[in-house]
C-alpha cells in the first residue's frame, strides 16, 4: 500500500484508514460476536468448524480402523459399526468437504479480487449458523446412539421407513437440508461477488486462477443440490407423513433416489475437487515464480470439468440393471473427464518445468497431491469400465479409489493452501521444517492406509463389513491399513501442533512472505476490517507481478459508511455503487429459528406451520431498513418521486 | 510507492436496476436454484408415470377449475407487477405503492384459491405415489405464493417509511421480477397437475 510516501500523504492515509476501520467495524462482545457480517471472520469461522468435523470425523475412521485391524473383531459392534461408517462418510462429504472449500472461497475471493466484502454479507453469517447448527445436531446423534447408520448416500429401501424405524434416517435426511441450505447461500454470494465486484481492471480473462475455479463451483453446487434437497425431502415425507416416492408397491421407485442423490453426488466430487485445482494454480504460480502456463486452456478445463460431471452420475449405478446402451454412454463419459483433469495436470508439470521450483511446504504438499490423484485417477478410468466395475462395485477398491481422489485430489492440496495462507489470516507464518515433516508422515501414512485396499477390494471384501473371518485371508492387508492410519493421526497432530504453537510464537508474517501475484498478498497479514485502504484497479492477468511503482487506484467510494464498488460482468468496469449491511444479530436469530423448524420438522410436520411467524419476524428484522446514511443518491430520488 | 488516482467513481448511482446492480444477481441466483427444484420434481414426475399401467394410478382425474381460476388470476396479477415495476424504475412513489397494493390483494386471492385447489386434486397425499407427487408440486407452488406475498407486504409498508431511498426503488423492481417468475412456473406447473392426467 502506500506507506512510504510524503508526510502529508501518510497522514492523509491514517485518516482514511481510521474513517474506513470506523464504517467496516467488527462489533464486540457477546451480542457482536452473532453479529458479524465480515467475510473474514466468517470465513475463518468456517474453516475452523470445518476442520473440527474432520477431527470428529477422523476420530470415527480411527475406530473403524481398530475394528478392522483383525479379523473377528468385537472392539465395534455391527449396530455401532454403522453409525460410524455412515457418520464418517456423512461428515466428511457434507460438513468437512465442501464447506471447507466454500470456507476458503469466502476468506479469500474478496481479497482475490480486491473488494472491501462478500456480497450479501447478512446471509453469509446466516448460512455459517445453520451450518454449524446442523453439524451440531448430527455429533449430537453420534452421543445419543441415534446416528444415521444407513450409509452416507441412504439408499432406499434401506433408508426408507419399512427398513429403518426410529429418527435415525431423519437425522440424516434433514443434516442434508442444513448443509444444502447454507452451501447454496454462500454459492449465490460467490457468483454474485465474482460477477459484480471485481476491482476495475480484473476482466474475466484476468482473474485468477483460483476464482475462477471458485465460480464453476458455485455454479456447480448451484444446479446439483436442488436434486439433493429435493430427493431428501422426498425421503423424509415418506417416512414422516406417508408419501411414496420410493415405494414400489405403490407406484413409487427405489432407484429414483439413485438418480436424483447421484445426480447430485457426482458433481458433488467436482465440487470438491475444482476448488482444490484453483489452490494448487495459486501455489505452483507463486512457487515458481512465473504465470502459470497454458491459463486459457485451465480455464477452459475447469469450465469443463463443470460440464462433464453433471454427465456421470450413472456410473455410481452400473449394477442396478439399467439398460446396456445407456451405461456404455456414461463409460464414455466418464472417461472423457480424464481429459480436461489431464490437461491441468501437464500444464502445472509444465509450469514447474519452465520455473525454478521452490520446494517449500505448500508445494511440497502439490507434489503429493500430483502424485496421489494421478493414482486415483488411473483407478477411476478402471472403473469407469463396466465389467470391472460389476467384478469390484461395493468392496474396498472402490473405497480406495475415492479415499485416493479425494485425499489426493482434495485433502493434499487443502493442506498446501492451509500452509500457504495461514499467515495471511493470521498474521503469523506456519514453521516449514514442522511443515515438512508433516508432509511425508501423511503422504507415508496415506498410501500405507489405502494402497493395501486396492488389492482386498480385489480378492473381494465388501466395503460396510464390521468385521471378516480369518480364514479368508484379509487380515495382513488389514492390519497394514490400520498401521498407515497411526501415521495419518501422528500426522494430524503435528499439523495442529504447529497451527498451536505458530499462531501463538509463530514468526511474524509480512503482507507477501512467498512473493505471490494475487492481491490479497497486497494488504497486511492479517488484512484490516475493511480490506483496502484504496480500491485498486488491476493492470494484468498477475495483479501484483503486473503493478506499476505507482498503483493506479479508484477514488470516489465513500469512506465513512460500508459503500462499494459495483462493476461490469464481463471488463469489470465500473458501474454502480452499493451499500452493505452492518453487523446485525437478526441473521443468527434467523438461524436459530430455521434449524428448530429444521430439527422440529423431524419429529412433526406441525414445526412448519409453527415455524411461520417467528421466520417472519426474524427476516422481517434482517430486512428492515436502519442505517440509510449511505445511500446517497435518497434525497434525489425523493425529489424525483415528489416531482413525478 | 504512492497511489496514482485514475478513475474517479463520485458520480456513479448507488444502486442500479436490473443486472447492473447487485440485488438482481442474488435474486436470479435464487430463481436459477429454486427453478432447478421445479424441473427436477416435475421430471420426477414423468419418471413415476412410466411405473404403472394407468395414470392416474386407480384415482379420479383431478378438477381443474380451481387450478385455471388461479392461472387467470396471476396472468392478470401481472398488470400490476409490471406496472408497478416500471413505476419503481421511474421513482413514482405513488404509483409504485398503489400498484404494489393491488399486487398483493391479488396474491392473497391467490393463495385462498389454494385452499380449494388441494380438494380438487381428488387424492390424498398418501394415496400413492401419483398422490405424493401432485401434492408436493401444488405445494412447492403455493409456498412461493406464500413467501413472495408476505415479502411484498413488508415492502408496502417499507414504502411508506422515509427516507424512501434508490435501494428501495430497486428492491420493488426486482420483487416484481420474482413474482414474473412465479407466473411462470404455474404455467406448466398447473398443465402438468391438470391435464398430464387426462394425456398419459
Amino acid at each position: 500500500m502506500s506507506g512510504d510516501g510524503s508526510p502529508l500523504e501518510l497522514t492523509e492515509d491514517t485518516a482514511l484508514a481510521g474513517e474506513l476501520a470506523r464504517a467496516w467495524y467488527v462489533p464486540r462482545g457477546i451480542v457482536g460476536w452473532f453479529s458479524v457480517v465480515d467475510h473474514r471472520t466468517i470465513g475463518k469461522r468456517y474453516i475452523v468448524t470445518a476442520f473440527g468435523f474432520f477431527i470428529i470425523a477422523g476420530i470415527l475412521a480411527g475406530l473403524m480402523r481398530i475394528q478392522l485391524a483383525v479379523p473377528n473383531n468385537h472392539f465395534l459392534g455391527p449396530d455401532l459399526y454403522n453409525q460410524v461408517f455412515t457418520t464418517h462418510g456423512t461428515m466428511m462429504m457434507f460438513l468437512f468437504a465442501v464447506p471447507i472449500m466454500e470456507a476458503l472461497g469466502v476468506y479469500l475471493v474478496p481479497l482475490m479480487i480486491g473488494a472491501r466484502n462478500i456480497a450479501f454479507p447478512r446471509l453469509n453469517t446466516f448460512s455459517y449458523f445453520v451450518y454449524l447448527f446442523g453439524g451440531v445436531m448430527l455429533t449430537a446423534t453420534m452421543l445419543l446412539n441415534t446416528a444415521p447408520d444407513v450409509g452416507w448416500f441412504a439408499y432406499v429401501p434401506l433408508a426408507g421407513p419399512d427398513f429403518s424405524p426410529g429418527k435415525r434416517a431423519d437425522f440424516w435426511a434433514q443434516l442434508i437440508t442444513f448443509t444444502e441450505v447454507s452451501g447454496l447461500a454462500v454459492a449465490v454470494e460467490l457468483v454474485a461477488t465474482i460477477f459484480k465486484t471485481r476491482a476495475p481492471g480484473m476482466s474475466l480473462n484476468r482473474m485468477p486462477l483460483f476464482v475462477w475455479s471458485m465460480l464453476v463451483t458455485a455454479f456447480m453446487v448451484i444446479f446439483a443440490m436442488p436434486s439433493v434437497v429435493t430427493s431428501s425431502t422426498f425421503l423424509l415425507l415418506d417416512r414422516l407423513v406417508g408419501t411414496h416416492f420410493y415405494n414400489p408397491a405403490e407406484g413409487g421407485d427405489a432407484l429414483l433416489w439413485q438418480h436424483l442423490f447421484w445426480f447430485f453426488g457426482h458433481p458433488e466430487v467436482y465440487i470438491i475437487f475444482v476448488p482444490a485445482l484453483g489452490i494448487v494454480s495459486s501455489i505452483v504460480t507463486t512457487f515458481t515464480r512465473r504465470p502459470v502456463f497454458g491459463y486459457t486452456a485451465m480455464v477452459l478445463s475447469l469450465v469443463a470439468t463443470g460440464f462433464i460431471g453433471f454427465g456421470l452420475w450413472v456410473h455410481h449405478m452400473f449394477a442396478t440393471g439399467l439398460p446396456q446402451l445407456g451405461l456404455t454412454y456414461f463409460t464414455a463419459a466418464s472417461m472423457i473427464i480424464a481429459i480436461p483433469s489431464g490437461v491441468q495436470i501437464f500444464c502445472w508439470i509444465a509450469s514447474l518445468w519452465r520455473g525454478r521450483p521452490r520446494m517449500e511446504t505448500p508445494l511440497l504438499f502439490v507434489m503429493g497431491f500430483i502424485a496421489i490423484f494421478v493414482l486415483g485417477g488411473l483407478s477411476g478410468v478402471t472403473l469407469a469400465s463396466l465389467p470391472f466395475d460389476l467384478q469390484v462395485h461395493d468392496t474396498y477398491y472402490v473405497v480406495a479409489h475415492f479415499h485416493y481422489v479425494l485425499i489426493g485430489g482434495a485433502l493434499f492440496p487443502l493442506l498446501g493452501g492451509i500452509f500457504y495462507w495461514f499467515p495471511k489470516m493470521t498474521g503469523r507464518m506456519l514453521s516449514d521444517r514442522l511443515g515438512r515433516t508433516t508432509f511425508w508422515v501423511l503422504f507415508a501414512g496415506f498410501n500405507t492406509t489405502f494402497f493395501p485396499m486396492h488389492i482386498v477390494g480385489i480378492e473381494g471384501m465388501p466395503r460396510r463389513v464390521y468385521t471378516y473371518p480369518a480364514e479368508l485371508g484379509w487380515g495382513t492387508l488389514n492390519l497394514v491399513s490400520s498401521t498407515g492410519a497411526i501415521l495419518l493421526v501422528l500426522g494430524g497432530i503435528l499439523l495442529l501442533y504447529n497451527i498451536v504453537r505458530s499462531s501463538i510464537a509463530g514468526v511474524a508474517a509480512p503482507s507477501n512472505p512467498w512473493g505471490a501475484d494475487t492481491l490479497e498478498w497486497s494488504v497486511s497479514s492479517p488484512p484490516p476490517v475493511y480490506n483496502f485502504l484504496y480500491v485498486p484497479v488491476v493492470e494484468g492477468r498477475n495483479a501484483l507481478w503486473d503493478r506499476a511503482d505507482d498503483p493506479p487506484i479508484v477514488t470516489g467510494i465513500r469512506s465513512d459508511c460500508r459503500e462499494v464498488l459495483v462493476t461490469t460482468v464481463m471488463d469489470a468496469t465500473p458501474s454502480n455503487k452499493c451499500s452493505y449491511p452492518e453487523p446485525s444479530i437478526w441473521p443468527f436469530l434467523c438461524a436459530v429459528v430455521t434449524s428448530a423448524c429444521f430439527i422440529g420438522s423431524i419429529f412433526t410436520p406441525w414445526a412448519l406451520p409453527v415455524a411461520i411467524l417467528p421466520l417472519t419476524i426474524t427476516l422481517i428484522g434482517w430486512f428492515w431498513p436502519k442505517d440509510e446514511r449511505s445511500d446517497s443518491s435518497t434525497a434525489r430520488a425523493r425529489e424525483r418521486s415528489e416531482a413525478a | 510507492m504512492s497511489p496514482r488516482p485514475v478513475i474517479d467513481v463520485s458520480a456513479l448511482p448507488n444502486s442500479e436496476f436490473g443486472h447492473r446492480g447487485l440485488i438482481w444477481w442474488g435474486t436470479v441466483g435464487f430463481m436459477v436454484i429454486e427453478g432447478s427444484m421445479f424441473v427436477i420434481a416435475l421430471v420426477v414426475y414423468f419418471y413415476l408415470r412410466l411405473n404403472v399401467e394407468e395414470w392416474p394410478p386407480g384415482l379420479p382425474d383431478p378438477d381443474p377449475s380451481y387450478g385455471t381460476a388461479n392461472l387467470i388470476l396471476v396472468l392478470v396479477s401481472l398488470v400490476p407487477a409490471v406496472v408497478s415495476k416500471r413505476a419503481a424504475e421511474a421513482f413514482q412513489l405513488e404509483r409504485a405503492r398503489v400498484w404494489l397494493l393491488v399486487l398483493v390483494l391479488m396474491g392473497l386471492a391467490s393463495v385462498v384459491l389454494r385452499a380449494f385447489e388441494y380438494p380438487a386434486l381428488n387424492c390424498r397425499w398418501d394415496d400413492n405415489a401419483y398422490a405424493s407427487m401432485v401434492w408436493v408440486l401444488l405445494s412447492m407452488h403455493t409456498i412461493h405464493v406464500s413467501t413472495d406475498v408476505v415479502d411484498s407486504v413488508v415492502l408496502l409498508v417499507m414504502a411508506w417509511m422515509k427516507p424512501m431511498t434508490r435501494k428501495r426503488f430497486v428492491d420493488l423492481s426486482e420483487n416484481s421480477l420474482y413474482w414474473y417468475f412465479i407466473v411462470a412456473w404455474w404455467i406448466p406447473i398447473y398443465l402438468v397437475i391438470y391435464f398430464a392426467p387426462r394425456l398419459l
